[in-house]
C-alpha cells in the first residue's frame, strides 16, 4: 500500500463516517458540521487526482459560503430545540426495505456498467490545474460556460428582485 | 533517506518550517498585543504598559499567564463540543494561511535548496482566500454555542459582515491575478521582486484589499462584532481563560498574516526595494540574502499591523446598515470597475 492508497482511504473513511453522521445526528448544527467535513474529505480526493483548482473551488464554494448560509437558519431559525416526532413503526420498517431495494438496484445497476482498465489518473495530468482548466472552458466549453454564467446572473437579478418586494 | 518511499528529510524540513512559521506567528501575535496598547498609549498621550520587565516587554507573558490560570466555565446550557471547537477553529484558520506565504528566498542548507515556503501549489492565492471564508465558523460556531443573546448577535452581525467583505476582496484580488498570470504566490513574488511591485499598477485594488482586510480581521472601524456598548463583549461574551485567549490571539495572528498578504501581492513580498538581491547573493552569500529578505518582508508586515492599530485608535466604528452600504454599494462595485479597466488596458498593451 503505498502512501496515494493510504490517503485514499483514509478520506474516504472519513467521508463515508461524516455523511452518516449528517444523516444520524439529532442536532442540525451537527448534520451542517458533518457535511462540512464530507466536503473537506472530498476535496482531499479531488488533490489525490492533481484536481488542485477543483479542491479549492469547492472548499471556498460549498464549505465557505453555502454551508454558511445554512448555519445561518439553523441559528436564527433554532431548529435545534424542535423535538423530532416519532414515526410510525410501520413506516420506519416500509422505508428501511424501501432504501435497502434503491440501494440493490444502484449496485445490480453499477455492476454492468463498462469501467475501463483505468478509471482516475492519479497525481497525474495537469487538467485539474488552472491553466488547462481556464484554456478548456474558454475554447471548447465555451458556449456551456457563456450560457451556465448568464443562466448564474439571472438567478442573481432574480433574487434581487424578489428581496426588494418587501 | 528513503522510507516507505517517502523522502523524509523533505518532511524534516517541512515540519521544522511550519513550526517555525508557527511560533513566529503565536510570538508576533504576542507582542501585537503589547504594540497595540503602547501605540494605543502613544495616541492617547499616555505611557502604557511599563511595570513589567524593562518598557513593560514581560506584559505579554503576564497577560498570557494571567489568562492561562483563570478559571475555566464552560456555561452550562451550552453545547460543550461545540464550544470548545470554536475558539480552536479561529486559532487554526487564523495560522493555515501561512502556509502558501514565500517567507524569503531559497536558502543553502548542506547541498539542498531549502525554499521559506512550505507549500508552493499551484492555486495560491485561492487557498488563501478559502481558508479566510473558513474564518466564519470559528466565529459562528463560539456566538451559537454560548446560548446567549449577545454573543448570537455578535455570531450572526460577525459572518454576515466576513460573507459580505469576501467578495469585495476576491474581485479586489483578480485584478492582481490579471496582472501576473498565475495564482502561485511564488510567481506572484518572482514577477514583482526583478519589475515594479503591484501597488503601482493597482492602487485602488490594494485600497479596496485593505479595506476587506480590516473587515475580515473584525478590527475597527468595522468591529461590530465586538461592539461593547451594544453588544456587552461580542461573541466571546461567555468565554473565560485561555478560551477567549485564543479568541482574541487569532485577532492578532489574523492581523499579523493579512499584513503579510498584503505585502505579498502588492508590496513586493520579500523584495528588499532599491537592492538587486543576485548582486548581494555574490557578496555575502544566499543564506543571509535570505535572512535579509525574511526581515525586509517582516517589516513591511509590521508597518501593516501598525497602520491596523493606528486605525482602530483614530476612527470611530461604524454603524451596521453603514458597514453593508459599504461592502455592497460601494465597495464591489468599485473593485469590479478597477478589474474591467485592469482587463481592458492589459488587453490594449498586448496588441
Amino acid at each position: 500500500m503505498n502512501i496515494t492508497q493510504l490517503l485514499f482511504w483514509v478520506l474516504t473513511v472519513i467521508a463515508i463516517g461524516s455523511a452518516l453522521m449528517i444523516v444520524t445526528s439529532k442536532n442540525p448544527v451537527y448534520s451542517v458540521l458533518g457535511l462540512i467535513v464530507t466536503f473537506f474529505a472530498i476535496s482531499g480526493h479531488y488533490i489525490l487526482m492533481n484536481a488542485q483548482f477543483l479542491a479549492i473551488v469547492n472548499i471556498i464554494v460549498y464549505a465557505g459560503a453555502i454551508m454558511v448560509l445554512f448555519l445561518f437558519v439553523i441559528m436564527l431559525m433554532n431548529l435545534s430545540k424542535a423535538t423530532e416526532t416519532l414515526k410510525n413503526k410501520w413506516l420506519q420498517i416500509v422505508g428501511a426495505i424501501a432504501g435497502s431495494c434503491l440501494f440493490l438496484v444502484l449496485i445490480a445497476a453499477l455492476k454492468n456498467t463498462e469501467v475501463k482498465q483505468n478509471l482516475v489518473e492519479m497525481g497525474t495530468g495537469d487538467i485539474g490545474l488552472v491553466k488547462s482548466l481556464g484554456r478548456e472552458l474558454f475554447t471548447t466549453f465555451v458556449i456551456p460556460f457563456e450560457i451556465s454564467s448568464v443562466l448564474f446572473l439571472s438567478a442573481m437579478i432574480g433574487s434581487v428582485v424578489i428581496g426588494k418586494k418587501e | 533517506m528513503y522510507l516507505l518511499a517517502i523522502d523524509w528529510i523533505f518532511i524534516i524540513e517541512k515540519l521544522v518550517l511550519i513550526a517555525a512559521i508557527v511560533t513566529l506567528s503565536m510570538v508576533v501575535a504576542m507582542y501585537a498585543t503589547y504594540g497595540e496598547r503602547k501605540v494605543a498609549a502613544f495616541i492617547q498621550d499616555r505611557i502604557g504598559p511599563n511595570r513589567a520587565g524593562p518598557f513593560g516587554l514581560l506584559q505579554p507573558l503576564a497577560d498570557g499567564g494571567k489568562l492561562f490560570f483563570k478559571e475555566e466555565i464552560i456555561p452550562l446550557a451550552s453545547s460543550k463540543f461545540l464550544f470548545i471547537l470554536g475558539p480552536l477553529l479561529a486559532m487554526v484558520t487564523a495560522l493555515l494561511t501561512s502556509a502558501v506565504i514565500p517567507w524569503g528566498s531559497s536558502m543553502n542548507i548542506g547541498s539542498r535548496v531549502v525554499p521559506l515556503q512550505v507549500a508552493d501549489v499551484n492555486i495560491g492565492i485561492l487557498y488563501v482566500f478559502g481558508v479566510v471564508s473558513l474564518g466564519v465558523y470559528g466565529i459562528m460556531l463560539g456566538g451559537w454555542a454560548s446560548n446567549n443573546k449577545f454573543s448570537l448577535l455578535a455570531a450572526i452581525r460577525g459572518a454576515s459582515q466576513m460573507v459580505s467583505y469576501e467578495l469585495a476582496m476576491g474581485l479586489s484580488l483578480i485584478a492582481v491575478l490579471m496582472l501576473t498570470g498565475s495564482l502561485q504566490m511564488s510567481v506572484i513574488v518572482g514577477e514583482q521582486y526583478n519589475a515594479v511591485w503591484n501597488i503601482v499598477y493597482q492602487p485602488i485594488g490594494f485600497i479596496i484589499f485593505f479595506i476587506c482586510a480590516l473587515a475580515e480581521t473584525n478590527r475597527t472601524p468595522f468591529d461590530l462584532p465586538e461592539a461593547e456598548n451594544e453588544l456587552n463583549f461580542g461573541y466571546h461574551q461567555e468565554y473565560s481563560s485561555m478560551k477567549l485567549g485564543f479568541y482574541l490571539f487569532a485577532e492578532y495572528i489574523n492581523m499579523f498574516i493579512s499584513g503579510v498578504i498584503m505585502a505579498t501581492l502588492y508590496f513586493g513580498g520579500y523584495d528588499i526595494p532599491f537592492v538587486n538581491e543576485a548582486n548581494l547573493a555574490q557578496h555575502i552569500g544566499e543564506n543571509w540574502v535570505a535572512l535579509l529578505t525574511f526581515l525586509t518582508l517582516m517589516a513591511k508586515a509590521l508597518f501593516f499591523v501598525f497602520v491596523f492599530m493606528w486605525i482602530r485608535w483614530t476612527i470611530p466604528r461604524f454603524r451596521f446598515d453603514q458597514l453593508m452600504h459599504l461592502g455592497w454599494k460601494r465597495l464591489i462595485p468599485l473593485a469590479l470597475l478597477n478589474m474591467v479597466i485592469t482587463a481592458l488596458v492589459i488587453l490594449w498593451l498586448k496588441k
